[in-house]
């Protein structure tokens, strides 16, 4: 004789995972909505055979505990992050069947974010939504959907618009977007409308799936405690207030959505994961041996956002650490970037590197009269000011220091491209240092992004040094113990 | 490689293969670095919709046994605490990445290390630790992200890399490590699987007792951490009569600090813890059996100096030096204020 009724496979048929000394017996009131829906999920995951590879993310109300009932993997969540970590599931598991199991506090109201922003990514997972209108783990209090005028623990009077504003219709707002690709609400106040929502849960998952994308259905469910009813009577207040707020339907439904691929991603050795990165292991190769007298060289350069200031600072970090030197960048960063103004701070040594941040640079670049003022006075003795001197019209150098005043941008319009004058003070720098070589620098201009300036740049670097050279002058660095 | 890209680079070499993070000055990098490269090997990068789901999203991929990160600075850390709390009590190994910026409040962008203490000590609520590396150089920043991949997972703990704006946006030169291809087992996580369906992942202990023995077990773990898993530098600590305490930027400039007051005789040397939890007690505590006094470097208003202090129970006069708000110590305040701790304690 065949069972009418049995206990779905995917339910445990003790609840091992409950704490509590009664194993058989849910946790769920008498008449609570609860039991009904994880029956019809239960009876749904048996019969898709989907079992084995169904996550079920379970949330923070009622239904935390549904984890006791249903013999699948399981993630608990925090309050309202169930489609948050629902997501991290699906990604890490492609082939997976995740279910996001949520009540209205937690999906409306905590999560409110997390579930519309799920949906719009067209997570392909089912999320299942029971809305009672109340809070019912806390003890009755509102809902994001408790209905206007019902009366809950924190809506003593009952809600008013006046002060909470009217109850949210979740279907409604997710249909709005463009990637769910089902949704529909369903009811749970008697045998008609429980056979619908049956119908409902099994087309979610049929569409997860088929791998077509995220689907919801929402369910209104009793809450005989929760709203001080007899459970028959709640059916009936269901039927009576909160069909009419919340109407029953189909929402949304993309019978052209298209199947994603839920094949998991290849699984890389070494040597292609290195050459995803375009990266190769070991130590970069050294060119140069450092002479033992070589400096510490602690740069400022600074000038107008645009003017290739923190890419300067980076071709010659870069050349001389290819040259074997240590070497540190450290740019100005954030608003400051943006707003017209940029420099950074750029060490070369032959030993490890202290501070990266340079209060008291041995030489200052200066592309603008504003770099000039703001960092000519923080240059040690000794030290060097370079500025260009096609901008700067009237330099108050410390006598500390020695000037190299070089005409960047105007050698650099001479040569056909004002965007070169960070080449030219590239030329100048090395020439002025000696903090790495012709040839390196040479190198990396010709890797630039843009190949068009390849020439001019190459002229300008040529250029900068000669200017430089012509001044007749060297800056020391310091020699740090 | 600036630091911030270094970290994606050695969370990829260590076989993470999901990112979910949310823009904040100065760790952007990291989610722009990891948007680049985790397509690049079959990887997940999902910028979230807050650093709460971000968070979240990691605890659920965590879930499933995968190496998984995020990253931010000072305050979107704040808001990810709660999921770190669950990660740690549910034991779900995962690194979270922390840029330190200014604060409170929105504070500033400018480098400070104002996170100590709500990184340090577990910023969210409940008994938990979450272990705490703390590099100084872009190098250490690839690699110490590759080893709290594997602290992670061998103590089934979240992990955080503690930096600041300056060790994240500074570029210098990285060695690349090899890749790890080999994960460990992962017995526990829930992988959608007939084998893992009995499989649970959960922060919730309903009975008082089962709470109490859980964090019990997470205790006797942190036990075992802080017997093995102490990291720290030493810097001319030999035969020094004071001792320099900082960890990540400021460390740096200590070590110029310490060059420069040795150059003028004063016996000073420097330990830098390199995982603030668990912290090198041991160390300083038999350091301070024969040094007159220790100096306490940091951008904050004196959170180190707590541990410190509790390290040596007072052994020996602490002094703190501290600049904030997105200011950095030089290294001649550095050096002013050595001498001042050797006029104070000649």
């Amino acid at each position: 004789m065949k069972d009418v009724f049995q206990k779905p496979d995917s339910f445990f048929e003790y609840f091992t995972r409950s704490a509590g000394a009664d194993k058989e017996a849910t946790h769920y009131c008498p008449g609570c909505g609860h039991g009904n829906l994880h029956k019809l999920v239960a009876e749904a995951i048996d019969d898709l055979g989907i079992a084995d590879r169904t996550v079920f993310v379970s949330p923070v109300g009622c239904s935390v505990f549904a984890y006791y009932y249903f013999q699948v993997g399981n993630v608990q969540s925090a309050h309202g992050r169930a489609p948050a970590v629902a997501t991290g599931v699906r990604r890490a598991l492609p082939h997976s069947i995740v279910i996001s199991y949520q009540g209205d506090g937690d999906l409306a109201a905590i999560g409110a974010n997390e579930i519309l922003q799920a949906a719009n990514r067209g997570e392909l997972m089912t999320v299942i939504f029971v809305n009672n209108a109340i809070y019912g783990m806390t003890g009755g209090q509102m809902a994001p959907t408790t209905l206007i005028d019902q009366k809950t623990s924190t809506t003593p009077y009952g809600r008013k618009v006046s002060n909470e504003g009217y109850p949210i219709r979740v279907c409604e707002l997710l249909s709005s977007l463009v990637a769910p690709v089902y949704i529909e609400r369903c009811s749970l106040e008697d045998s008609k409308t429980i056979m619908k929502t049956r119908k409902a849960i099994r087309k979610a998952l049929q569409y997860q799936i088929d791998g077509k994308g995220f689907s919801f259905v929402e369910v209104l469910s009793p809450c005989p405690t929760g709203w001080e009813l007899e459970p028959m009577a709640s059916r009936e207040w269901m039927t009576k207030n909160m069909v009419s707020v919340f109407p029953p339907g189909v929402y949304k439904e993309r019978l052209d959505a298209q199947s994603q691929s839920i094949e998991a991603p290849p699984v890389l050795d070494s040597q292609q994961i290195l050459d995803a990165l375009g990266m190769s292991t070991g130590a970069s190769e050294r060119t140069k041996s450092i002479p033992p007298d070589f400096p510490t060289h602690e740069l400022i350069l600074a000038g107008f956002g645009g003017q290739g200031i923190l890419l300067l600072g980076q071709l010659l970090t870069k050349s001389s650490m290819i040259e074997g030197k240590f070497v540190s960048w450290l740019p100005s960063y954030g608003p400051e970037m943006r707003g017209g103004t940029a420099n950074c701070h750029v060490v070369v040594s032959r030993r490890r590197i202290g501070s990266p941040y340079v209060p008291r640079p041995t030489l200052l670049v200066a592309m603008n009269q504003p770099s000039l003022e703001k960092f000519a006075g923080t240059v040690r003795p000794g030290g060097m000011v370079v500025y260009d001197s096609s901008f700067v019209k009237s330099a108050t150098i410390p006598s500390h220091v020695t000037p190299a005043p070089i005409p960047f941008s105007e050698i650099a319009n001479r040569l056909g491209s004002a965007k070169s004058a960070n080449m030219v003070a590239a030329g100048a720098i090395m020439a002025l240092t000696g903090i790495t070589e012709e040839a390196t620098l040479t190198g990396l201009i010709k890797k630039l992004k843009r190949k068009d300036l390849i020439e001019t740049n190459l002229k300008a670097l040529t250029a900068g040094r000669e200017a430089a050279l012509a001044l007749g002058i060297q800056v020391a660095g310091t020699v740090i113990r | 490689m600036k630091g911030n890209e270094a970290i994606v680079v050695g969370a990829i070499l260590a076989g993470c293969r999901s990112y979910f993070g949310y823009p904040i000055t100065p760790a952007s990098e990291i989610a722009e670095t990891a948007a680049l490269l985790m397509p690049k090997v079959g990887g997940t990068f999902i910028q979230a919709e807050s650093e709460i789901a971000a968070i979240n999203m990691v605890y659920g991929a965590a879930s499933c046994g995968q190496r998984t990160m995020t990253a931010s600075s000072s305050p979107g850390m704040s808001l990810k605490q709660e999921g770190i709390s669950y990660c740690a009590c549910a034991e779900l190994p995962c690194v979270v990445v922390d840029i330190m910026r200014g604060g409170p409040g929105l504070g500033n962008i400018g480098p400070e290390q104002s996170d100590y203490n709500q990184m340090v000590k577990g910023g969210g609520h409940g008994n938990y630790h979450v272990l705490c590396l703390a590099p100084n150089c872009a190098q250490e920043m690839c690699d110490l992200t590759m080893l709290a991949f594997d602290l992670a997972d061998t103590y089934r703990n979240p992990v955080a890399i503690l930096a600041d704006g300056f060790i994240g946006q500074m570029m210098e030169p990285v060695e690349i490590p090899p890749p790890v291809t080999e994960l460990p087992e992962k017995p526990w996580a829930v992988k959608g699987t007939a084998g893992t369906r009995d499989n649970l992942v959960s922060s919730i202990y309903l009975n008082h007792d089962e709470l109490e023995a859980q964090i019990h077990k997470l205790y006797a773990k942190y036990g075992e951490i802080e017997k093995s898993e102490v990291r720290f530098e030493e810097y001319r600590l030999e035969d020094c009569d004071y001792v320099a305490v900082a960890y990540g930027i400021v460390s740096r400039i200590l070590m110029t600090a310490i060059d420069e007051a040795r150059a003028a005789g004063i016996k000073i040397g420097m330990l830098r813890p390199i995982t603030l939890w668990p912290f090198p007690n041991t160390r300083l505590k038999e350091l301070s059996r024969s040094v007159k006094g220790m100096l306490v470097a940091e951008c904050s208003t004196g959170m180190l100096i707590d541990d410190v202090k509790l390290a040596i129970e007072c052994a020996v006069p602490v002094r703190l030096y501290s600049r904030v708000g997105g200011n950095i110590p030089t290294a001649t305040e550095l050096v002013n204020a050595i001498r001042q701790l050797q006029e104070e304690l000649p």
